[in-house]
């Protein structure tokens, strides 16, 4: 059991493990994928840095840092969160608990560009297949995305749903399935009261009575969203000391919106670790 | 006031029949969002007192009051007045949006 479990390796992330680790908690600190930050050509506007540095060293720095000071990093896809009591958070390659979890996974549109998106959110879109698999008892659903997150929703369906098919909207498939992947591009959702069908852009249409969207790899917003905490369009909603609408669940960095700056991350995150610490001290 | 258990067999009384406007929240025991957005309906409850009717319906008892709404996604908070769904809010939401919203 560790006491905190940081999602995310960028500087709002290793900047809470820093603090954290320092106020004597035990942090595991997992991360996957490529950061904003590392594909930043150049930072010029970071204090200190003379003639400024490169998005990837700094990223990399922070990392570095973070193991040098004993705290465990390791690069794992998170695929789920989950809270009785304590945390539980799977990854890829398995689970971990802990008594505090930290959101620092950086920015992600939730939702994918088609037309009619908005409009059936809760009429036949839905963003979590576990909440939401019920209703559609024999249907037919399709998920879109086009990794382990999307194959991961796939599963929680499969059981329940009559047929389910992947759609990658023109994204090349990034993992194996058993599932029928459709890789053809997305353009219009269709319905009346509810989604009754999603047209190609071949001019195709695909029958459908649900839709699950699990783009790319599952970021900050996504596990949000699941566990019910409060977002604001795509970020998550946070208070002064980070803390989410659910106990000892924070969030930093850009996954909150505001200034996507590396110096807003870092601050984000030390007041996520430092209070995030102290609270699990309380107990 | 507080929140009242609506299922099939005193959803007529309790809710078409209501004079006051009633918020409802669709949910169920085994998803995550849903417990999270308990508490929140709890506190419209005791801010709003008698001026509003609070209710709350499990969707795995009351199967066909979900599907009677088109209920795809839970929670769902729907806001009748004089027996008419008047606003729809899909997914976990702000105490202080749906009090705006019965106001």
């Amino acid at each position: 059991m560790y006491d905190i479990i940081i999602i995310g390796a960028g500087p709002a992330g290793i900047s809470a493990s820093l603090y954290a680790k320092r106020a004597g908690a035990n942090v595991l600190v997992l991360y996957y994928g490529e950061s904003n930050l590392d594909k930043a050509e150049k930072i010029e506007n970071y204090y200190g840095f003379v003639d400024g540095i490169d998005g990837k060293s700094l990223y990399e720095n922070g990392i570095e840092q973070a193991k040098n000071l004993g705290i465990e990093v390791r690069n794992e896809e998170v695929l789920h969160i989950e809270k009785v009591e304590e945390f539980t958070v799977k990854t890829t390659k398995g689970e971990y608990k802990s008594k505090s979890v930290i959101i620092s996974t950086g920015n992600k549109k939730l939702r994918p560009n088609i037309k009619g998106i908005l409009q059936f959110e809760g009429k036949g879109i839905s963003y979590c297949a576990i909440c939401d698999g019920f209703f559609y008892r024999g249907k037919n659903v399709v998920v879109i995305g086009n990794g382990d997150f999307a194959v991961s929703e796939s599963d929680d369906l499969k059981n329940i749903a009559n047929n389910v098919k992947i759609l990658t909207n023109g994204l090349e498939m990034e993992t194996s399935s058993d599932y029928e992947i459709v890789t053809k591009k997305i353009k219009e959702i269709h319905g009346e009261e509810h989604v009754k069908s999603i047209e190609f852009e071949d001019g195709e249409h695909l029958e459908v009575d649900g839709i699950f969207i699990a783009l790319g790899k599952a970021g900050g917003s996504d596990f949000a969203k699941k566990m019910g905490v409060m977002l604001e369009k795509d970020n998550i909603k946070v208070d002064e000391n980070m803390q989410t609408n659910i106990e000892g669940l924070y969030s930093c960095g850009d996954v909150t919106g505001g200034l996507l700056q590396v110096c807003k991350a870092a601050y984000d995150g030390a007041r996520a670790g430092l209070d995030a610490a102290k609270n699990i001290r309380r107990k | 006031m507080s929140v009242l258990k609506i299922s099939e067999e005193n959803f007529e009384e309790e809710v078409m029949k209501s004079e006051k406007t009633v918020i409802l929240d669709f949910y169920a025991d085994w998803c995550g969002p849903c417990k999270m957005m308990s508490p929140i309906i709890d506190g419209v409850a005791e801010e709003l007192g008698e001026e509003v009717k609070v209710g709350k319906v499990n969707t795995d008892e009351n199967l066909e009051l979900a599907q009677k709404f088109n209920i795809m996604s839970i929670p769902t908070i729907m806001i009748f007045k004089g027996g008419n769904v008047v606003k729809t809010f899909v997914g976990v939401t702000d105490k202080t949006e749906l009090i705006n919203a019965v106001k």
